[in-house]
């Protein structure tokens, strides 16, 4: 049952994304992608509950690497996002 | 359900409506920093709740871990030159597509993988995760062309590869099936793994330079697609709405790109661009260079110009002289609009940026929808480093390779000067009868010398 309702949420999530994208002017297609980066960071949330947990050392070592990729991805894609919006001036 | 839990899914569902709301306000230039703004702002609450997990026992690993990402994250963020975003956003694909592959492989070898079918879904997302880092760090060796002995910038096929591919595809299937009925043995999770990042690498490399922003769209839509299938398989409903509006975006571009150049995602992905350049159809007249000096008499009379840039103007870095010729112009009483084409450059919307850093409004940048009804009023026509995306025989010239791909109907304006470094064609690799028609002149050199010498004339 706990899939199928996964499935109605990812399924939720994906048309609302496609309405919303689509709305996105051509001009911040850049933008878009790298906060999209930014956004795919998220595996950080679900990797913390591995770099937190000891049991298995593997697993461990894994979830921590994982934090630290998708902090990248977080913190990078954030700002470079952030510099290159403010270069977007109007007359 | 426990307190913690409760808080820790109510906060998920802040964060995900501050998602939202920022890609809304990603929808106008105006409102966009804040909409990036907010959400980060998404991101770091659910972060900072996600800590209270009972799960989660010690902080070491995690502090020195964000602490290193931080650093390396702000410190790619400030150094990368705007020219260098194609780079920068196909490592950070990779980047997150790795880092989806170590959640779901953590999974597995922490034995929470419990039944059958959860453990088909980590092994989804690990194959999503392994293609999008293997295919993204090719796309970002093409792009970059760090290491040109190894991977082309162009194309590389070779004989039988079809079928190679076909028996990688077989061997994930097999290994994928072994590891579930054997899931105590690691050593098949470990060579599906292998195999599916061997899978990315096989994917990119046949993809050829033109199609780049095609490929870094789709590999955009990948990352957010495996931090989709991780969030299925750990059963957290903000990855899979937060992926799931990363997956939407990419295909969104990718279709763009697709459109805008006439073509299909299976043609791009599976067939590399075709030499076609065996058309019989003569191309008539004669190709006129004009000096620099020349090119300022009829810019000091024109009334309206519309400038076409192209991947050329970021390699000469013209941009900032283009900006200061524009204001010129405009002194001197003419407008000055900026057509953008969608492939233009090697990502989407890379011109704008570009554009935008020199300090151009971003109401002056029209796109080709915009710039094309309008294109015989205008008096110049300026051509910087675009070829292909200016090409009249997209138009009306059957038989040549990139017919039928909308263009920038650049030859409809009254004069067109074109800035190029020589007789070059495009990354299709394709004549331009552009060159050769009568109102066309060629002004060869360095695009940012040959707008330097115009600036000085106006100045005199």
């Amino acid at each position: 049952m706990s899939f199928i309702y996964l499935s109605m949420i990812l399924m939720l999530a994906i048309f609302l994304g496609f309405e919303l994208i689509r709305k996105v002017p051509a001009t911040l297609h850049t933008p878009l992608m790298s906060g999209a980066n930014a956004v795919s960071g998220i595996t950080l949330i679900g990797a913390l509950a591995y770099a937190g947990n000891d049991n298995v050392l593997l697993a461990q070592i894994l979830g921590t690497a994982s934090v630290f990729l998708a902090t990248i991805n977080v913190v990078g894609g954030y700002m470079v996002t952030d510099r290159m919006l403010a270069m977007f001036k109007s007359k | 359900m426990e307190n913690t839990e409760l808080l820790i899914n109510a906060v998920y569902v802040l964060s995900a409506a501050l998602f939202i709301f920022g890609l809304k306000l990603l929808g106008h230039p105006s409102t966009a920093r804040r909409g990036n703004l907010l959400s980060s702002l998404g991101m770091l609450v659910a972060i900072v709740v996600t800590m209270l997990d009972q799960q989660i026992i010690s902080y070491e690993f995690i502090i020195v871990a964000i602490l290193a990402g931080s650093a390396v994250g702000a410190f790619i963020a400030k150094k990368v030159a705007l020219t260098e975003m194609p780079e920068m956003v196909s490592l950070l694909n990779g980047v997150g597509g790795l880092a989806s592959l170590f959640v779901a492989l953590a999974m597995i070898l922490a034995g929470s993988a419990i039944d059958t079918h959860l453990f088909v879904i980590v092994l989804v997302a690990i194959a999503i995760g392994g293609i999008t880092f293997s295919g993204s760090v090719i796309a970002w060796a093409k792009l970059s062309g760090k290491i040109p002995k190894l991977v082309s910038s162009g194309s590389t096929v070779f004989k039988g590869q079809a079928i190679v591919n076909a028996f990688i595809v077989l061997a994930i299937v097999t290994f994928g099936t072994l590891s579930v009925f054997y899931p105590s043995l690691e050593v098949y999770v470990y060579a599906f793994v292998a195999l599916c990042i061997v899978l990315g690498v096989m994917l990119v490399l046949p993809i050829g330079g033109a199609d780049m922003p095609v490929v870094i769209s789709l590999l955009n839509s990948y990352s957010g697609l495996a931090a989709c299938a991780a969030g299925l398989a750990i059963n957290n409903n903000l990855l899979i709405v937060a992926g799931a509006l990363v997956g939407a975006s990419g295909i969104i571009l990718t279709s763009i790109m697709c459109k805008a150049m006439n073509r299909s995602l299976t043609n791009v992905l599976f067939s590399g661009f075709q030499s076609v350049t065996t058309s019989n159809i003569k191309i008539e007249g004669e190709v006129k260079p004009m000096a620099a000096d020349d090119a300022y008499y009829v810019l000091e009379a024109a009334q309206s110009v519309v400038v076409i840039p192209g991947y050329g103007m970021a390699v000469a870095q013209a941009q900032h002289a283009m900006k200061e010729l524009q204001v010129l112009l405009e002194e001197n009483g003419a407008e000055v609009v900026y057509g953008i084409h969608p492939v233009a450059g090697r990502m989407p919307g890379h011109m704008n940026v570009l554009l935008a850093e020199a300090d151009v409004s971003y109401e002056l940048l029209l796109e080709m929808d915009e710039v094309n009804p309008r294109m015989e009023g205008f008096d110049v026509a300026i051509v910087i480093g675009a070829n292909d995306v200016v090409n009249p025989a997209a138009r009306d010239m059957e038989g040549s390779p990139i017919y039928g791909m909308p263009v920038i109907n650049a030859d409809l304006a009254k004069n067109v000067f074109i800035l190029k470094r020589g007789m070059a064609s495009g990354f299709a690799g394709v004549e331009n009868p552009l060159f050769f028609k009568d109102n066309a002149r060629m002004i060869f050199g360095d695009a940012k010398d040959t707008l330097n010498s115009i600036i000085r004339q106006f100045s005199e």
